[in-house]
Parts: C-alpha cells; structure tokens; sequence
C-alpha cells in the first residue's frame, strides 16, 4: 500500500517492469506468485468486460484480468510477448493479470520514487502509488490493492 | 514438552464427552433411576473433569467439579433427579461447551467463573443434607479403622515393576534428596488402555497430573522412550510427594485411556538405605488400603469405575466403527480463527485400499509407458487394454476417496434431542423428536453446512408447526406433539426429511399475507395453487406467525434455509396438509466434488452440464417451436416446455444452421421443465468441479469449472438456476 512507501527511506524494492501500450509500469515483486506465457482463455458469459475468462493453472482455475480494459484503454492484442502475471496477495483472491509484456526487474530505492497524491490520481495513473526513475524512463508503480479492490 | 500440542485431543475428547452428558442426561430425564445412564453420566463427567484440570483450565475443572458432586450424590442415591435438577445440569453443560468453544478459539478458556450456576449445583448439594465432604470424611473414618491390620498386606501387595528400576547417579541422588526431605516414596505402575492412540500424550498426561502433587524422580522405561511411545500398555515410576498415595492414584485415574494404576510405597534398595522410612512407608501402605478399604466399603465407588474403564474400550471401539471417520463433533464455527485445525479421522483401512488403488494406478501408468515404447504397429489394442484398465484403477480410487471425506450425519443431528426438549420447556408445548438414519454418510462439507438449516426447520416446526396441547386434544391428537427427523440414501442423493404431525401450513393465511405485503395481487394470490403459495415462504422476510417468539418468526429462517441448501447444491420441498402437519424434504448430493455431467458444446466453445439436472436429450424441427406469451416453447408430448437459447444465454453465437434440427437438453427442476438449446453433444464424461474463485462468481447459472482431459477449462451450467 502507499504509506509501505514512505516507512523507510533506504528502502530497496524490486519490481516488475511491464508494458501496457507505450507505457512501462511496475508491480511490486512480493505479490508476484508467477508469469506465464499466453495460453487458452476459457471466456465466462456475464462478467465485466475486463474479466478475458479464466485459465488452467496447474489445475487451478483462475480468472484472468486485462490490465488495459480495466484502466480504460482499447482491447488487449494478443502477441507472441502477452504474458499472464499471476497476483497472489493476502487479502485477495489468486488472479492472472494479463499485459503486453513484460520487460525486466529493477531495484528501486525510496529515493527513486516520488510518491504521487490523490489529487493527481486520475483515468491510467489511478492506480499508481508513485512513479519510478530507472535510468532514463518512468515507471508507473501500481498499487495491486486499488487494482484488485472492488472487482 | 508443552500441554498445547494436546489440545487436540483435548478439544475432541471434550466434545465427545459434553455431547455424551447431553444425551446422558436427556435420558436420565426420561428414566431418572437408570443406573447405567447415571454411572455413564458419572464417568464422562470425571473425565472431563481431569482432563481440563490436566490441560490446566481451572475454571472449566472448578465447574466439572461441582457437577460430578451432584452426580456422585446422585449415583450414591443420596440425591433424586428432579426437574429443576436437570435444568441446571443442562445450563451447566452449556456453560462447560462454552469453555470449550472458546478454548477452541483462543486456547484459553477465558474468564467467565460461572458462579451463578456453581452456586445452584452446590445448592442441590446443600439441600439434600449430604455434602460430599462429609462423605469423604466418613469414608477416611472407616479406611482407617481398617487399616492397622490391612498393613502388612498392603506392604506385600506392594512391590511391583518399579522394584526393578534400574536408577543412575542422577536419580539415586534424587531418590535420597528425596528422602532427607522426608517425602514419601511411591512406586506405580500406569496401564494404558490397548485402544489408546496416543500412548506418549497420555503418560505425558499422567507424568503432568503427577507433578501437581510430587516429584517424579525415575521412570521404566525411560522418560525419553515413554515420550518416544517406546514401551507396550504399561509403565511404571517412582515418585516422591508430600501429600497422599491416594491423590495421585485419583489423579493418574482421571487421565483417559488410563485402563488402571496400581501404586504402593516404595521399596526396594531404598528401603535397606533408610530405615528411618519404615513408619513412613507403613502408615503409606495404610493409605493404599485405605483406597482399598473405601473400594470394597462403597460397592458403588472407586471399584466400578475401574471395571466400568475396562468396560469402555469395547464400547467405544464400537461407536467409533459406527461413527466410522468421524471427528467426534464438527466444529460449527469456521468462523474466527480457531485453534486447531479441521480434521477428519480415517480408518485405517480405507487408508490401505488408497494405498493399493495408487500402487495399482503406478503399475497402470508403468504398462502405458512400456505400450508405448514397444512396438508401434501393434499397439493399437494393447492400449485400449491399458486404458480401460487405468479407467478403472481411476474410479475406484475416486470412490475410495469419497469414502474417506465421508462422515455420518449423527455428528450434527445427535444435538438435536437437546434442543427440542429446551424449546419444548421454553413454550410449554410437550414434543417429542423421533431421529432414524443419524448413521447416513454425507461429504464432510455438507455435513459441517447442513446443521443450521436442519435446526431452522426443526425450530420451525416446534414453535410454529405443532400446536398447544390444548389444540391437539381438541383436535382429537395426542396431546404430545412429534417431530421427525429421517434420513436415508436414495441413489446418488441424500434425503434429510424434517415431519411434524402439527397443523400444517395454512395456504389462506400464506395468501392473505401475501396480498396483504402486495408480493401478490389479489387475482393472482388466488390463480396461483398451492405449492406455490407454500414456496412464498421461502421468500427473504415473509413470516406467517403472529406472533415473533423468540425462537422463529422473525423472517430469517425459511429463505436461508433455502439458500443454504441450494448453496449446496441440494433443494428443499414442503409438502403440507392442514391440520395433519408438514414435511420438509431436503435432498443434497452424496458429495460435492466430482460429478457425471453431460459435454455440450455452444457457439464452438464447451459446457458441462450436471447430469442430475437432465431429463432426456431431444432432436427438435425448428418448425415445432411455437411462440406463447413472446416466449419459444415446445409441445413434447404433451407437455408444453419453454426453450432457452444457450447461445443468447451465455452471449455467444451459435454455429449451427438455423434450419437443421436443434438439439435440446431437457433439464429438469423439480417439476419444472426447461429445454436447453445447444449446437453439439459431446457425450457424458466425469467432472471435477472446480471454484472459479470470489472474482467471477456474479453470473447465477454457472456453478464452476472445469478442467478437460486437454487440460482446458470449460465452464459447468447450473440448469436449477436457469428455470
């Protein structure tokens, strides 16, 4: 959550960096249970639009978010680079997050990130809990539990 | 070594013994001279007693205390089973199950003292002249009297397997600290009964009831091989105290699954040591026949329990064969975070045919590989063979997995008689509960869920259903009312009918209240017949009685029954005549897990549908489809039956030529029926269902997932949500 942020201020965390568009972003490494290569989506009648179905995870069945459909953008183009991120946190339920790609891991320290306040929280950052400086670009760090909540 | 790891034990024992005095009691109210019920309800209580002084919870060991005072007295025949009697009883076994609840929660038995219900016990005791502290008193009067001559041989009686302890540095410097101290030396030696399935737990048990008095100073084996269950039924220590022999006999006694304890002063080497011991020794050798003295003097003492322990393991190997796999009492409270993990006890022998149904499904797999290495051209029927073997190794397996999550019902029913007999003391209405087929087995989810509607019903039918006996004697009825709870198996269902001779469900009064709340307009409360008048009750918030009581008619009730029921994948039906009474017919699935379904296919992608749900698979001309209220239906043979478009329905095209023949899965609900049309069948495959987790459940009509033999996902219909 946001305030982990502010708690230490040498703190190092490691995100994941993903692209969605042209836009890179980041998730926090601790809730990443797995990536996966893009595989056959079972579609479910009935459910918000950013719901692509579900997949077969080792034999568990997980539903499958679109990370572009649910900040708003057009649908998702499947390509060879589409990977499903599985999501495990406390307090939700195991998701698959579906992106464009993903790029690489970067160690941020708290000194790379500015946190972003809620003012400024609006369509594709409303769900970033501060951006990233990594060598030349700015990653978008996502706050999972605003993604997740409410689904 | 710390008592928590025991809690488990703990907690089932206590469970099963709470729900033993439960019964025990129910009975004793019925028969108040039984002496069976009576030493039954004397045992459970002791035990309980011990156990929770053992595990440390004093406050639960101070109120088992109190109650075994009045059993005593009871058994003793000094005190007579009366009403008011049995009511406190019953509010103390409440308050003991709440120790127990919150133990189970917290492990601590928080601070509620129950001193009000302390005070009524030891009021019955007070009334009745006899305390149990002059009966002890009396009891040492004669013992001693005794004593003198019973001395020698006593001491000859003594000397046993602790003689041949055989003591290190350690201990033989313990056992002369000891008696430089001036502490009595004991010898014991403790039998487990052969049932026992924790040997180490319960010599830990006797090693900390021990303790509470003396010093254990050396035990045969030793204690690292005791801890280790290194030893057979029996084990023997040596122990210094300052207080009795007596005392730890009782304590050692008040371990379950202690079969018997036998103990006398210590002898031996040390005796030859100190001299200066023989009058100690002698006049412990006295309190040993003095135990004795109180045996043989109360023919209804000390003496029988131990017959009556012996007893026991028959008995309870019995139930435990009956109950099969049953944890003793399914924990009603999944809720919070309790204290021990949920368990289901298995038998060791459908453990042993999962054994082979694995070793045979490696040998099934083993021929696949080696089919399949060998020769290409001839392998066409060797692999047949070896799957048709594999599909039966696979079967088997899974029914013996089912077999092993079985438990029977009685672990929630058996709380029922209580139950009725308080509503029945509450409301002034005499009833009656006849239970059949407590021994049905049913999938230990559904069994867990299924105790809160049961007892809706079953409160319902008490306070609502049967009426004041003034009524039935009116009516011509027994002025008792009866309630029925029957269960059985019917096929692949289980069937839980929940009956009550009252006076039925009024239809008029159902309808007026419906018009009156305006669920209905007049017209159509009476157009509608009366079974769907009757599912109106199952409706959130429509309650019928005039009166809300305490117990029902607050309108939660039915409607959650209903849903809990059909959560489960089961359903309910009432059937009702007015003035006989009412039935409630509740019908579940054996299990949850896996089930038969028939594989559609809709708009290119796959469905499973239950097979449960499905009548019969029709070919229908879409010339035959007729169009009733904006509605497509199907005259099949003379039942006219709505049509549902899958393809609309799961918001997909289909595929199929809108000219051909449709395919039309009739599903059944009830006696509703409803034709599903779908574009292909694939045929009847067995499913594992799967949850599709909290995300994606909002769509009603499908009930899960799951995973096809390609490894791909395919969602499950639910066809009941669907008509």
């Amino acid at each position: 959550m946001a305030n982990e942020l502010s708690t230490n201020v040498n703190e190092i965390v490691q995100y994941i960096v993903i692209r969605i568009g042209d836009e890179q972003y980041g998730i926090d490494i601790k809730y990443i249970d797995n990536i996966v290569r893009m595989q056959q989506i079972t579609r479910v009648p009935q459910v918000p639009g950013y719901f692509k179905g579900v997949i077969n995870l080792r034999g568990e069945v997980l539903p499958v978010l679109s990370l572009r459909v649910k900040m708003g953008l057009n649908q998702d183009e499947i390509t060879k680079d589409t990977r499903i991120i599985i999501i495990k946190m406390d307090q939700h339920e195991p998701i698959g997050v579906m992106v464009d790609s993903v790029k690489e891991v970067v160690n941020l320290s708290s000194a790379e990130i500015e946190r972003v306040g809620f003012e400024s929280r609006e369509d594709r950052g409303a769900y970033a809990m501060g951006i990233g400086k990594h060598e030349d670009g700015l990653i978008t760090l996502l706050d999972m539990d605003l993604v997740l909540q409410g689904l | 070594m710390d008592v928590s790891q025991y809690l488990d034990i703990f907690l089932d024992e206590s469970k099963e013994h709470l729900q033993n005095l439960n019964t025990s009691v129910l009975n004793l109210e019925q028969d108040p001279e039984n002496p069976d019920t009576i030493s039954e309800i004397f045992r459970a209580a002791h035990t309980l007693k011990g156990m929770a002084g053992t595990m440390g919870y004093k406050r639960m060991q101070t109120l088992t205390h109190d109650m075994e005072n009045v059993f005593s007295e009871v058994r003793e025949g000094k005190l007579k089973v009366n009403a008011a009697m049995v009511d406190v009883l019953f509010r103390c076994l409440d308050a003991i199950e709440e120790y127990v609840t919150t133990i189970q929660e917290t492990s601590d038995e928080g601070d509620n003292d129950n001193e009000p219900i302390i005070k009524e016990l030891n009021a019955i005791l007070e009334n009745k002249g006899a305390a149990p502290a002059a009966e002890e008193s009396a009891g040492k009067e004669t013992a001693s009297a005794a004593s003198g001559a019973a001395a020698d041989q006593g001491a000859s009686a003594a000397g046993g397997a602790w003689d041949s302890i055989e003591l290190n540095e350690e201990e033989q410097k313990a056992l002369e600290d000891a008696m430089m101290a001036n502490k009595k030396l004991f010898g014991l030696t403790v039998y487990v009964q052969e049932n026992c399935l924790l040997k180490a737990a319960r010599a830990f048990l006797v090693f900390k009831a021990i303790e509470e008095s003396g010093e254990i100073i050396a035990t045969s084996p030793s204690t690292q091989d005791i801890e280790d269950e290194k030893f057979e039924l029996e084990f023997s220590l040596i122990v210094s105290t300052e207080g009795e022999l007596d005392t730890i006999l009782e304590a050692v006694k008040s371990v379950s699954e202690i079969a018997d304890v036998k103990g006398a002063p210590f002898t031996g080497e040390a005796a030859s040591a100190a001299a200066a011991e023989a009058p100690q020794e002698k006049a412990g050798a006295a309190e040993t026949e003095k135990a004795a003295a109180k045996k043989t003097a109360d023919t209804t003492a000390v003496a029988p329990v131990k017959q009556e322990v012996a007893k026991r393991p028959e008995k309870k190997a019995d139930k435990r064969q009956q109950e099969k796999a049953v944890p003793a009492k399914a924990d009603k409270k999944p809720a919070g975070k309790p204290a021990v993990n949920r368990t289901v006890r298995v038998d060791i022998e459908k453990l042993d045919s999962l054994m082979n149904l694995v070793s045979e499904l490696i040998i099934a797999k083993n021929s696949l590989v080696s089919t399949a290495t060998s020769n290409a051209a001839t392998t066409g029927s060797g692999l047949n063979e070896q799957i048709e073997y594999l599909e039966s190794v696979t079967t088997n397996l899974h029914e013996s997995v089912m077999k092993v999550r079985m438990v029977p019902i009685e672990s929630v029913v058996s709380k029922f008689p209580r139950m009725i007999r308080d509503i029945s003391k509450q409301l002034n209405k005499p009833m009656e509960l006849h239970m059949t087929g407590e021994e049905t087995e049913l999938d230990r989810t559904v069994v867990d869920e299924i105790g809160d509607p049961l007892m809706h019903m079953l409160r319902n039918s008490a306070d609502h259903g049967l009426e004041m006996p003034e009524e039935r004697i009116a009516r011509g009825k027994p002025e008792t009312g009866s309630i029925f709870l029957d269960a059985y198996q019917d096929g692949n269902n289980v069937v839980i009918e929940v009956r009550d001779d009252g006076n039925g469900i009024d239809t008029e009064a159902v309808r007026r209240k419906a018009i009156e709340r305006g669920v209905m307009t007049e017209e159509q409360a009476y157009a509608a017949d009366d079974s769907e008048i009757i599912n109106l009750l199952f409706m959130p918030s429509f309650s019928t009685a005039k009166q809300v009581s305490d117990l029902s008619g607050r309108g939660v009730g039915l409607d959650v029954v209903k849903s809990k029921i059909e959560a489960l994948s089961g359903e309910v039906d009432v059937k009702t005549k007015l003035g006989e009474g009412t039935t409630f017919t509740i019908r579940l699935p054996l299990t949850l897990a896996i089930i038969q379904a028939l594989m559609v296919v809709v708009g290119g992608e796959k469905y499973a549908i239950a097979l449960s749900g499905i009548q019969t698979i029709e070919n229908v001309n879409p010339k035959d489809v007729k169009t009733v209220e904006s509605k497509e239906v199907i005259n099949l043979r003379g039942t006219v039956i709505p049509l549902l478009r899958m393809d609309y329905i799961l918001e997909t095209e289909s595929k199929r030529n809108p000219g051909d023949d449709m395919v039309v899965v009739i599903a059944k609900k009830g006696d509703k029926l409803a034709g599903l049309v779908v574009d292909e069948l694939i045929g009847q495959q067995e499913i594992v269902i799967k949850s599709m987790g909290k995300y994606i459940n909002k769509c009603k009509f499908i009930s899960g997932a799951t995973i096809l033999g390609d490894g791909e996902v395919a969602l499950i219909i639910d066809s009941n949500a669907l008509i």
